[in-house]
């Protein structure tokens, strides 16, 4: 560009109010202002606000968009949704991607655990892979169990939409092992904070 | 022709002088290791300095407190309710010195922004590049006759968690079993908007199963208080509230709430219509910020104007305040709101120490309140700045409330997430 253009198209944009070039935060400075809940760059501590570090970003991206227009239940994220464009949420979904999920252990029964390991390689193994570790279908090893609980419970009552072909499974698993089903998988799930064994690298 | 994008119109116009306003610093042959001081050491101060050495591990990063471990005001209501210790709401500072943070247990006398250095009563001084000042509120003592800091070793105002917030549980206990206790809600601005109205609700919690025919009266200088509509409704789902039997009642301005006068000796409050006797009274005084702005001229009124965009002090360059001290309308002085503006300093710290502009801030607040075991509540906003207006502002059709009539389970869960933020906020400044 010439010396002249620039300082025209300068001069032109210098009329407009400032306002109206607000730049957007970066997705770095928008993404640390969810850290009170989910922790810093987004390992959440517990014992219930999900870990969102190294979560796929089209998972990400999703929750937000469900959030923003109250398609799925929520006690204050779909408050906080609203307030985000499309492309700043995309940007904070990238920036969680690429952070190191970092868990903490949460007590778990033996009994339960021992069951849900068999439910899980039976009915959820298959989208779920490698012990639910963090992929393309959410991140349930390790996750905080308050906030599977509340997961599930959502799916059930309807309160969320089932992704593809997993009211059948769930329906599948509650008619085999009754209530037990979803205590024992959260268990599960709960129980499997330390074999993480994929890094996020979304790069 | 090469094109020219947005961003770097903004930089090359901000670079330009057109964007005006926030040109960067004198000093742009910064030192390799540039200095910040942080002074105090609660939620604004302890954030600032883990993310300035989490920005740029080159800053000196030294976090000058009076004490040797912080104990965090949110959630000690939960104290006076007898779920929660006191000891679980105290930290040390062992995890900001594993992030290369210099703790100095000193107080801080003033700071001399010609210098740029801030001096300790132990009569240290610390240089230096940038100084980030978060001392909280300090009371206004003179705002309710009888009551001073003596006063309050015995009618304490427990609104810093610590030796007070044990007095008043033990107060609590000890009274007799139809006793009564009177809150004395602080006017506006102060810190944590609902936690008096908290406060009732948490004693009211221990009242019910220890205590079932106590009364719990707040008398308030307002006539409206922050989550008015959820706490009358949890307050009247738990405790009966608006019926002739409530255990917790609340008497506004217009009916003559403000109070003028206490005599310790009594324990009697003159209000602006009538006088009012206690078993326990809890005095929250009115506030401003915390001494040390005082001391470093940092105060117009009784809080600390600060140029949103960075939080520096309009008053003396290179001086940043954060959290409860600060003016910083529309935000509520609250932990995470000191958490959120504490990210944006350290932010502009960094960006000024490399010679660029401040990037655009954005802001959250979250808050939670307990009114009962499974009974939380919440408010949330997410923010922008009017840079013109040189506010906060929340972003429209954004944040608010919980809903009115949520479900049992939905105010369960707030009480879970409750504790998550408590957590995690803790973890996020200090682990």
């Amino acid at each position: 560009m010439s010396r002249e253009r620039l300082i025209i198209i300068l001069a032109l944009f210098a009329l407009l109010p400032i306002t109206a070039l607000a730049e957007s935060p970066t997705a770095a400075a928008l993404s640390y202002t969810c850290a009170g809940c989910h922790g810093t760059d987004g390992s959440s501590v517990g014992p219930s606000s999900p870990s969102i570090a190294g979560m796929d970003p089209e998972i990400f991206i999703d929750a937000m968009q469900d959030y923003k227009v109250d398609k799925r239940n929520a006690t204050i994220m779909n408050r906080i949704a609203k307030a985000y464009s499309d492309e700043q949420i995309k940007g904070m979904a990238w920036y969680f991607a690429k952070q190191k999920l970092e868990l903490l252990p949460q007590s778990t029964d033996t009994q339960l655990v021992e069951l849900g390991t068999a439910l899980h390689d039976k009915y959820c193994e298959k989208c779920h892979e490698e012990g639910g570790r963090s992929g393309d279908t959410g991140t349930l090893a390790g996750q905080w169990m308050p906030y599977l609980d509340y997961a599930m419970e959502d799916f059930i009552a309807g309160r969320r939409d089932y992704p593809r072909k997993m009211k059948r499974k769930v329906d599948a698993v509650i008619e085999a092992e009754g209530e037990q089903a979803m205590p024992a998988l959260i268990h599960y799930y709960g129980s499997q904070h330390n074999s993480v064994k994929k890094e996020a690298n979304h790069e | 022709m090469s094109k020219i994008n947005r961003r770097e119109f903004i930089r090359v116009s901000a670079g330009a002088g057109l964007v005006g306003g926030t040109l960067g610093f004198p000093g742009l042959l910064m030192a390799a290791s540039p200095k910040v001081v942080v002074i105090g050491g609660g939620v604004g101060g302890c954030t600032a300095a883990k993310y300035l050495r989490k920005l740029d591990p080159k800053i000196e990063v030294t976090l000058i407190e009076t004490k040797k471990a912080y104990t965090s005001c949110f959630m000690s209501n939960e104290v006076l309710s007898g779920d929660r210790t006191l000891e679980s709401l105290t930290f040390d500072y062992e995890g900001l010195k594993r992030h290369g943070v210099n703790i100095v247990i000193d107080r801080v006398t003033a700071i001399d922004p010609a210098m740029k250095s801030v001096a300790t009563e132990s009569g240290e001084s610390f240089n230096y590049d940038a100084c980030v000042v978060s001392p909280g509120v300090d009371f206004k003592w003179d705002a309710i006759e009888g009551y001073d800091a003596e006063v309050a070793e015995t009618i304490p105002h427990a609104w810093f968690a610590g030796p007070q917030t044990l007095t008043l549980r033990k107060q609590i206990e000890s009274m007799p079993e139809g006793g009564n206790v009177i809150i004395v809600a602080p006017p506006n601005p102060y810190k944590c908007p609902p936690g008096p109205y908290e406060r009732a609700a948490q004693i009211a919690m221990y009242c019910k199963h220890h205590k079932p025919r106590a009364k719990i009266l707040i008398l308030d200088p307002k006539d409206r208080f922050s989550k008015q509509g959820l706490f009358r409704q949890g307050w009247s789902k738990l405790y009966g509230f608006g019926t002739d039997d409530s255990m917790i009642e609340w008497v506004g301005a217009a009916g003559g709430g403000t109070v003028e006068e206490l005599d310790p000796s009594t324990r009697t409050l003159q209000a602006e219509v009538e006088e009012f006797q206690a078993d326990v009274i809890n005095i929250i005084p009115p506030q401003k910020a915390g001494k040390v702005a005082f001391a470093s001229d940092l105060v117009e009124g009784d809080w600390c104007p600060v140029d949103k965009l960075t939080f520096e002090s309009t008053r003396h360059p290179n001086v940043f305040v954060l959290g409860d001290a600060s003016s910083a309308a529309k935000m509520p002085k609250s932990a995470y709101a000191a958490n959120s503006q504490a990210k944006v300093a350290a932010a502009a710290i960094v960006a000024r120490f490399n010679g660029q502009d401040p990037g655009e801030p954005t802001f959250v607040n979250t808050c939670y309140s307990i009114l009962g075991e499974a009974h939380g509540i919440s408010v949330a906003a997410v923010y922008s700045l009017d840079r013109e207006a040189n506010t906060i502002m929340p972003i429209k059709g954004s944040g608010g409330l919980s809903p009115m009539d949520a479900s049992e389970a939905q105010r369960k869960r707030e009480v879970s997430y409750a504790h998550s933020w408590f957590k995690n906020v803790i973890d996020d400044m200090m682990g």
